[in-house]
């Protein structure tokens, strides 16, 4: 029971990105199209899953003051072997996603993790803890994908959907259209949800925030 | 000389690494909600990314690529940065105290601003000379600090609207942020 719950919090309760909203750069960047979101998601997942299961086994060896570091190359590390194998095998993926691949390593949600849950608990819930990130990153960037692929293409995973009924409108896939998509898909979310998304970004720094950053939480 | 303002001119506007391609939005959603610090955190990002794309283009060139380890980019990159920000604080402190106040707490949550990285990996993808490095990443720098100041103008201004309950907070950000984007647009085809 407990297993599920730590899944599906990922997934609902604590989306990373549409409820603490991390990880904004490449959910902003690398939704354009809908396939690009699927690398994404696996390369996230993979990396997620990896750094939390092989932290939450160094956690009691890794000293407190030194912890970010060890953390950061420890993910730096999966990162770099999600790289070379999209290089080998997906060449075209590897091109489209471009460095937003060897960005993964600053996605504050991986760290946001490794600091408030693999570092806490065993090897099996910070795995399942990945995989209900990675899965909630994964379906949150699907669906603004989804919304800008639509309108700004006509397709969706390459399939034509719209059918000419409507005009592309090119905006929403240039870099405009990413921010247009992000916030009104939070505000449809906030619109049917009791707790609404006020947080602006700094929720994502774990190193300690400058001042005024906190100011807005949630409601 | 051209060569280098088109360059200075291209990652100042053209390819504005907030408002174009999306590297360093935590920062920028974070922090730009006052003018001073918008312009603290920006000072203490420009100084960061001039001198990591110094350091990071030498650790290529010097120990990466002459030992064929090219693959190990992104472990190294990160550490170099990690390990620079830590210097810099301490350099700061002790030499220049009335610097380090100015950019003293901004200092730490830089290491994990992407914008620091993605600025070292373009120079590496792009095979840009040292100078041009040096350079890009100034660029970069100065641009993030255009958006941070404008956008905490208009920011400042959203306070006092009567924004619709759902779009408060976040999502109204997200809009306004659209169309200062839209507004960068205008620069598109500038240098060539």
């Amino acid at each position: 029971m407990k297993a599920l719950k730590t899944i599906t919090n990922g997934i609902f309760k604590e989306n990373p990105t549409l409820r603490l909203v991390l990880g904004t750069c490449p959910t902003l960047a690398i939704t354009t199209s809908t396939t690009n979101v699927l690398g994404m998601g696996v390369a996230a997942t993979f990396v997620l899953v990896m750094s939390n299961m092989i932290i939450s086994l160094l956690r009691k060896q890794i000293p407190d003051k030194v912890r970010i570091p060890a953390y950061i190359t420890i993910i730096a590390g999966f990162v770099s072997i999600v790289e070379m194998i999209m290089k080998a095998f997906l060449p075209e993926l590897d091109k489209a996603l471009g460095i937003y691949i060897p960005l993964i390593v600053v996605n504050c949600i991986i760290l946001v993790r490794a600091e408030l849950f693999a570092s806490k608990n065993n090897v099996f819930y910070s795995a399942l803890d990945g995989i209900g990130m990675g899965l909630g990153f994964t379906l949150a960037l699907l669906l603004i994908a989804s919304f800008r692929e639509i309108l700004g293409n006509g397709t969706w995973f390459g399939m034509n959907v719209t059918r000419g009924a409507i005009d592309p409108a090119m905006i929403m896939i240039l870099p405009p259209g990413g921010f247009i998509a992000f916030g009104t898909v939070v505000a449809i979310i906030n619109k049917f949800s009791v707790v609404k998304v006020r947080k602006t970004g700094c929720a994502a720094c774990t190193m300690g925030c400058p001042t005024n950053c906190s100011k807005e939480v949630e409601a | 000389m051209v060569e280098i303002i088109v360059l200075l001119m291209s990652a100042i506007l053209v390819e504005n690494f907030v408002l174009m391609q999306f590297l360093g939005i935590c920062p920028f959603l974070g922090v730009s909600n006052k003018l001073s610090t918008a312009i603290g955190m920006s000072g203490a990002v420009i100084f960061v990314m001039t001198i990591a794309s110094f350091f990071t283009k030498l650790v290529y060139d010097l120990l990466l690529v002459r030992f064929g380890l090219e693959y190990l980019k992104t472990i190294a990159f990160i550490l170099v940065i990690a390990a620079l920000v830590q210097f810099v604080e301490i350099i700061l402190k002790r030499f220049i105290p009335p610097l380090y106040k100015a950019l003293g707490i901004y200092l730490p949550i830089i290491t994990t601003n992407c914008a620091v990285l993605g600025a070292a990996l373009i120079n590496i993808q792009r095979e840009y000379s040292l100078l041009n490095s040096v350079v890009y990443g100034f660029g970069a720098g100065v641009g993030f600090m255009v958006a941070m100041v404008l956008f905490a103008g208009v920011r400042e201004r959203l306070e006092h609207c009567d924004i619709p309950e759902s779009f408060k907070g976040l999502p109204i950000t997200m809009i306004a942020a659209a169309l200062v984007s839209i507004g960068f647009f205008g620069f598109k085809g500038l240098g060539g």
